[in-house]
């Protein structure tokens, strides 16, 4: 697609231009930026997934295995306000987003290189107040935060609280920035629809990043002000509404589910672009499903609270409005497959990754179209059909696109190949395991087990058991992961400029890429998909 | 927002194609971020207008506690602030530095102004027992709507989210103000003015709300 | 520099009179006791207010189109949100009352 000069001396590059700590820590290129987000959110992945771990382990057999009772309280909170977040919502966006967005549209930076910088530091200030507070009385409310619970707990409930209202203040500069990058920063011809779908993906999760998230930080800071001054708004003693709370925590929580799906689909439409080698079907479908995404998500918040006392009639309303989610979401799914379709499709492990989204995201959405009934989600709620549900959508469609993406635009991030065998193999286990893992826990939730309970009865053991191993499963694929992309680091095959015969603008410029991303301005004429 | 100075002539960002192209991109986040404070304000706005409509007794009695004239006052200090920071970025257009930092000057002023009669209304209050929610000293206020408590919560969170939001704007402006003094800025480039302008003027319009739904309507 | 529009002193002036004269017309509004009335008519006044703020002091009647859309779409998602919120409060409250 167009014309971009190659780097002219390929030896100097982003990694190794500046050299020591200062020049990372202060830098204000979006790709160390990016790098920066990568080595902190992975370090928390990790954390997170040994809570999960530990959480799976206490539920091998009934009865105590490991932890307290409270003691489990307070490791799922951790992991579920970890992983939402410090990794899914900030995943995508803060690491691909930042290094891939200027990029693909071939600018030399984000237009506010130093609110990006300073996003960075306001997130890591952010999950150390949340970290912090696991060393002193633990949180044990989950992470959604109910009142009036979270009112009543002896536990750091205002910390966490304003943890995450830091945090969604980072989101908020960093989808404000990417607003704006999209808007001003596209190279000469490169029009709205001329942009690669993962911009279109990022630029919608910007917009709700900027107009939910302020809703959570009132809600949480009402919260933190109902536990210091009293002040009634979600207190029913006191004449406050415990519903309105949840009604002002999916305001935002709702439209945050797309925050960490829609940029998961940006990567799968280029994934399966680049591996079918075929202009995708549907360009401006799939760009305007994403808005409509985003749209949608803001109606259909009241389907998390079909059981909470919220009205019938509302009730009613929301089921309906939910069902209009499925709409433009199977418009991607159709026109994934029609790329697919007569494509010359390789599969190397990005694809995959892809191919394994489609198959587990069809899995999350169509058992989110079940929960979205009213009169099936009375039986559903609160038992571990939920659960698996949105893990089907959150990992098996967010961190499977996520690490597709890692695999994808490894070569480019840091110029050296990963071992492709190596990198299928993970695929295989975290696939399998992801099933062995979750489906049991459809089963289980029909069965009527109860979701957030530290125990259960006997006959729900053997289910728990599969999955419980299928946890280990899931665990030995991200470590294969991490093994893989280190020995890539330390002793990968150089990586070409464009490994993967790719037509987006960022395989156009060399591997890694220079300092200021092109060495000339790269000039736009045709789509990014011009096969 | 980048401030790449130096000699009074500003120089626009490398990935940017001229001061204008920077200028407008500016502009655009600004508003994205006000955007963001308008949504976070009007969550409190919402939970004000649910509660009103479920306890309109409530909000009449919770109002006939404050003294409107106060919340008058603090209107008139808040346009007349309003004004003068408009000012402040008009002579920056003009190339008078002079006038536009005592006009930002004045501004800071008028928000001391708005923060001490704030003060006194606090104190006045706690004086007679009117704290938030729970800690509303029944015996001493004697209310007639029990949940008279729930009104002062809304009532403080309000006017102390707004408060924050004063003292924040002072600091700005008193940055832009010392810039402007060192003549950083010119008719061709006054964009943190502007900036911090657009978000002493939200603060404003959220008083201009504030007040008759508090101390008016009530 | 077509963007860097520059707002006459004297319209300044007039707009901050009348901000003022409106504030006056506020409290008036509230010492006549509209009753039902008293509620919409203050909000009516704030709203023009708030509108000549953004106008002329935050210049937005000389921005472009996209800060307009901007501005604008905080409002509507703000709607979203009261909308939905008292709709579920309201027929609760109706629902409870027939039990």
């Amino acid at each position: 697609m167009g014309t971009a000069a190659h780097g002219s001396n390929s030896n100097v590059n982003y990694l190794n231009e500046f050299k020591g700590i200062k020049s990372w820590l202060l830098s204000l290129d979006h790709k160390r930026i990016g790098l920066m987000y990568m080595i902190s959110i992975l370090t928390f992945f990790f954390v997170g997934g040994i809570m999960a771990l530990l959480i799976r382990y206490e539920l091998f057999a009934p009865g105590k295995q490991l932890l307290s009772p409270d003691q489990y309280n307070q490791v799922m909170t951790y992991h579920g306000a970890m992983m939402v977040f410090m990794v899914i919502v900030p995943g995508i966006p803060a690491i691909l987003g930042n290094f891939f967005l200027p990029l693909q549209i071939g600018a030399a930076d984000v237009a506010f290189p130093k609110l990006n910088l300073a996003s960075w530091y306001v997130f890591m200030f952010g999950a150390a107040i949340a970290i912090s507070t696991f060393f002193s009385t633990k949180v044990d409310t989950g992470w959604t935060f109910y009142t009036p619970y979270s009112i009543k707990t002896g536990t750091a409930v205002v910390a966490m609280v304003l943890a995450a209202f830091v945090m969604g203040m980072s989101s908020i500069l960093t989808g404000l920035n990417f607003i704006v990058t999209v808007h001003k920063l596209r190279a000469p011809g490169m029009t709205m629809f001329k942009v690669p779908l993962f911009v279109w993906a990022i630029y919608s999760t910007a917009i709700l990043q900027v107009i939910a998230t302020p809703v959570l930080a009132i809600t949480l800071l009402l919260l933190a002000a109902e536990r210091l001054f009293g002040v009634g708004v979600f207190d029913p003693a006191l004449g406050g509404d415990p519903v309105l709370f949840q009604h002002f925590f999916w305001f935002y929580s709702h439209p945050a589910v797309y925050i960490m799906i829609l940029p998961a689909m940006g990567i799968v439409s280029e994934l399966i672009s680049a591996f079918s080698h075929k202009v995708i079907f549907g360009y401006k479908a799939i760009a305007y499903s994403s808005l409509g995404i985003a749209a949608v998500s803001f109606i259909v918040w009241g389907h998390h609270m079909f059981v909470s006392g919220q009205s019938e009639i509302a009730g009613v309303l929301f089921s309906f409005l939910t069902m209009l989610v499925g709409v433009p979401t199977a418009i991607k799914m159709f026109n994934w497959l029609a790329t697919l379709y007569r494509g010359s499709v390789t599969f190397y492990s990005p694809m995959l990754y892809a191919l394994g989204f489609l198959f587990l995201f069809a899995i999350g959405g169509v058992t989110g179209i079940m929960l979205a009934s009213m009169g099936v989600d009375v039986h559903f709620h609160d038992t571990y059909f939920v659960v698996a549900h949105f893990h089907y959508v959150m990992v098996g469609g967010t961190l499977m696109a996520l690490m597709g993406g890692f695999y994808y635009w490894f070569p480019k991030m840091f110029g050296k190949m990963v071992d492709d065998r190596l990198a299928r193999m993970t695929f295989v286990l975290i696939f399998i395991g992801f099933n062995v893992t979750f489906f049991p826990q459809f089963i289980l939730g029909a069965m009527g087990m109860p979701r957030r309970y530290f125990d259960y009865i006997a006959p729900y053991e053997s289910l728990n058991k599969i999955s419980t191993m299928g946890s280990w499963l899931i665990a030995s694929g991200f470590l294969l992961s991490l093994y893989a992309m280190i020995k890539a680091l330390k002793s990968g095959e150089k990586a070409p400029s464009n490994p993967w015969g790719a037509k987006t603008l960022e395989w156009q410029t060399s591997s890694p890429p220079p300092h200021f991303n092109f060495d000339k301005k790269p000039t736009v004429t045709g789509g990014p998909y011009d096969y | 927002m980048t401030t790449n100075v130096s000699h009074g002539e500003h120089h626009h960002s490398h990935h940017f194609d001229s001061a204008e192209h920077e200028y407008s991109s500016d502009k655009e986040g600004l508003w994205l971020f006000m955007v963001t404070e308008i949504l976070m304000f009007g969550g409190l706005f919402v939970a004000y207008a649910i509660f009103h409509s479920i306890y309109p007794e409530m909000f009449s009695e919770g109002a006939s506690h404050l003294d409107w004239r106060m919340g008058f006052i603090n209107t008139l200090v808040l346009i007349t602030s309003s004004l003068t920071m408009a000012l402040g970025i008009f002579y920056n257009q003009q190339n008078q530095p002079k006038k536009a930092f005592w006009n930002l000057i004045a501004t800071i002023l008028l928000g001391c102004c708005f923060l001490v009669i704030k003060y006194l209304e606090y104190s006045g209050k706690f004086h007679h027992g009117i704290y938030p929610g729970r800690f509303l000293d029944m015996a001493v206020v004697n209310p007639v709507h029990q949940n008279l408590g729930l009104y002062f919560g809304l009532y403080f969170c309000m006017t102390g989210l707004h408060g924050i939001h004063v003292v924040i704007g002072m600091s700005l402006i008193g940055w832009v103000a010392v810039r402007t003094y060192k003549g950083h800025f010119n008719s061709h480039y006054y964009t943190p003015v502007e900036g911090v302008g657009i978000f002493w003027h939200i603060v404003d319009l959220i008083w201009i709300f504030l007040f008759p739904l508090l101390y008016l309507v009530g | 520099m077509s963007q860097h529009h520059v707002i006459p002193f004297k319209t300044y002036m007039k707009v901050a009179a009348a901000l003022v004269a409106l504030t006056f017309l506020t409290v008036i509004c509230h010492e006549l006791h509209l009753g039902p009335l008293a509620g919409p008519v203050a909000f009516l006044i704030a709203a023009v207010k708030a509108a000549l703020v953004l106008l002329y002091f935050m210049h937005l009647k000389y921005d472009n189109m996209q800060n307009r859309v901007i501005f604008g779409s905080g409002l509507i998602f703000l709607l979203l949100l009261i909308g939905f919120s008292a709709l579920d409060i309201w027929t609760r409250v109706q629902s409870m009352s027939t039990l």
